[in-house]
């Protein structure tokens, strides 16, 4: 179904955020993420790539530029269903009673009457995505009884059920062993192969190059971004990583 | 023949009291209360929004005061203080650089004191004990009305938007980016909790009804891994505070909401030391028996 409609792209135009305390967390941001790509989004600690990504998501709103998503405005998009969201492991309160069903079930509340009573479809929807992630035996666990892992793979499930066509993931691998991020990729490449379009930000340079499309390297402001082989430069990562030892990234650009 | 005497005995205990209309009509208004504020509790233990209900339940009292001064139903002043007082918060949080317990504090004892001003200059006859400690025993059918309106609508904004509340209190990021209305689920609780207060207010009063609005969602909490299930306990131990509580300051002639909260407070570590899961007695079980383990 999701295979059918085009895919979307985001395009970052002139954006701005200053906090509270008047701090500049990104100024003048602009890129483009292509539709049906799956592009990293990489910096340093502190290089505001959350900020970027709550701009995206629209739960900060920037003092200058603007977030399209396919087009329109983010707003709308979120009305459509279009933007799924899998938060950092320590965004979430894990000590919360509910059950790995019940948020996998959270996404399809937007396709829901007021009451959000769920159809025969929003249920099967949710088995369904849960099987993708391989997480239904854990469907009545409570969150807080899962492995890292498997916490990552809930919310993944749950932007499977919400069928967004963008999805974003922020930091998906912190706390995350070997095999669940191999299966992890796994299904995000299939997941673009249905059309979807995913930005993951991430400290894992090492894995970029095996599943990621394009990057995007930013620093308070995007420094580049392409194609993972144009924008992987050790001139690049030098720009973008500043003064830290960027040497022990070379090896990447051997791997490609 | 000592048994029926203590059977009788018992029976009296509860059959008693009820020959009184007064106590009789203490005890549902009582259990009614004890109902609404342990549905909101789970939600705003969840949401951890204890000191919020603390600062409502002390910024009701000027409106209180001016209700009375203007000849209106208290509750119509009360909410209206109550809610000021949060969107003031909510303003000041996001316009100054200071943190939200600053403000809050800031904000609702400045409400209290310019009530405390008020009883004192505006001529009524207005108990501020009863606002403070509640006055059950004594209340008004036209404050019962009030009380009653005030938890009936809490109930029905909760039975119908529950889903939403839930997720807004989980994770508001997400109902932010299925395109829900996130600011209005933030005021919609934040009204149901002012009316919760207003509906509490004659029970036990603004100082203790904030451990009607926290401590049976901690029961539950502590009790259960699942919502519904914290729901029910919440319920339950509210209500039984709540009856048993009127009974235990009839007969041993002691404040009315005093008694409540203290069965309430006595449940709750109840819970604290006995929970299955969660409670002290289990965790510290379970650290001995692993430390046992790292020891082979």
């Amino acid at each position: 179904m999701s295979a059918i409609t085009p895919s979307l792209n985001i395009t970052v135009d002139n954006l701005s955020v200053t906090y509270n305390n008047a701090k500049l967390a990104l100024y003048n941001a602009s890129c483009t993420v292509e539709a049906g790509s799956i592009t990293a989004l990489v910096g340093p600690n502190g290089c505001g790539k959350s900020t970027l990504f709550k701009s995206i998501m629209g739960f900060l709103s920037p003092s200058q530029g603007r977030v399209l998503v396919g087009g329109t405005s983010v707003k709308k998009a979120q009305k459509r269903q279009w933007m799924a969201y899998v938060p950092q492991a320590d965004e979430v309160d894990w000590n919360f009673p509910v059950s790995v069903f019940d948020v996998v079930m959270m996404g399809r509340y937007g396709y829901m009457n007021l009451l959000r009573i769920p159809s025969a479809k929003d249920k099967r929807l949710v088995m369904e995505s849960l099987e993708r992630v391989g997480m239904s035996e854990f469907r009545n666990h409570q969150i807080g009884e899962l492995s890292g892992g498997q916490k990552k793979r809930a919310f993944l499930a749950r932007a499977l059920a919400q069928e967004g066509k963008v999805i974003l993931l922020d930091e998906p691998f912190t706390g995350v062993d070997v095999k669940t991020e191999k299966r992890m990729i796994d299904l995000m490449i299939q997941l673009r192969e249905e059309g979807h379009t995913i930005l993951v930000s991430t400290h894992d340079l090492m894995s970029i190059s095996t599943f990621c499309d394009r990057t995007i390297l930013l620093n308070r402001t995007i420094l580049a971004s392409g194609t993972t082989e144009e924008t992987f430069t050790e001139e690049n990562l030098e720009m973008t990583f500043g003064g830290l030892p960027v040497a022990n990234y070379r090896n990447v650009e051997f791997r490609m | 023949m000592q048994k029926i005497l203590i059977t009788t005995n018992l029976l009296n205990w509860f059959t008693e009291p009820l020959q009184y209309g007064f106590l009789v009509q203490a005890i549902w208004v009582s259990a009614f209360v004890g109902l609404v504020c342990a549905v909101l509790s789970c939600y705003i233990t969840l949401k951890g929004w204890s000191l919020m209900g603390d600062a409502i339940s002390h910024a009701v009292v000027p409106g209180v005061v001016v209700a009375y001064a203007m000849n209106i139903p208290f509750a119509i002043g009360a909410f209206a203080f109550g809610f000021g007082a949060t969107v003031a918060i909510g303003y000041i949080k996001s316009n100054t650089r200071l943190k939200e317990d600053a403000v809050i504090g800031i904000v609702f004892t400045g409400f209290f004191a310019f009530g405390l001003v008020l009883v004192t200059k505006i001529p009524s006859n207005i108990d501020l004990f009863h606002i403070l400690f509640g006055n059950v025993l004594g209340i008004s059918g036209e404050d019962i009305i009030q009380t009653l309106i005030a938890g009936i609508i809490t109930l029905v904004v909760i039975l119908l938007r529950r889903k939403d509340l839930l997720l807004f209190c989980f994770d508001s990021n997400h109902a932010k980016a299925i395109g829900l209305n996130t600011q209005m689920m933030y005021y919609t609780l934040l009204c149901v909790l002012a009316l919760t207060i207003v509906a509490a207010l004659q029970t036990v009063g603004i100082i203790l009804v904030i451990s009607m609005l926290v401590t049976p969602g901690s029961i539950g909490y502590l009790l259960s891994d699942r919502f519904e299930y914290m729901l029910i306990i919440s319920v339950i131990s509210s209500v039984f505070s709540s009856v048993f509580g009127t009974y235990l300051s009839y007969h041993l002639d002691v404040s009315t909401g005093g008694s409540i909260v203290v069965l309430l407070t006595f449940l709750f570590v109840l819970a604290m030391i006995f929970a299955p899961k969660y409670g002290i007695l289990v965790q510290q079980l379970r650290k001995r028996t692993n430390q046992g383990c790292e020891v082979l």
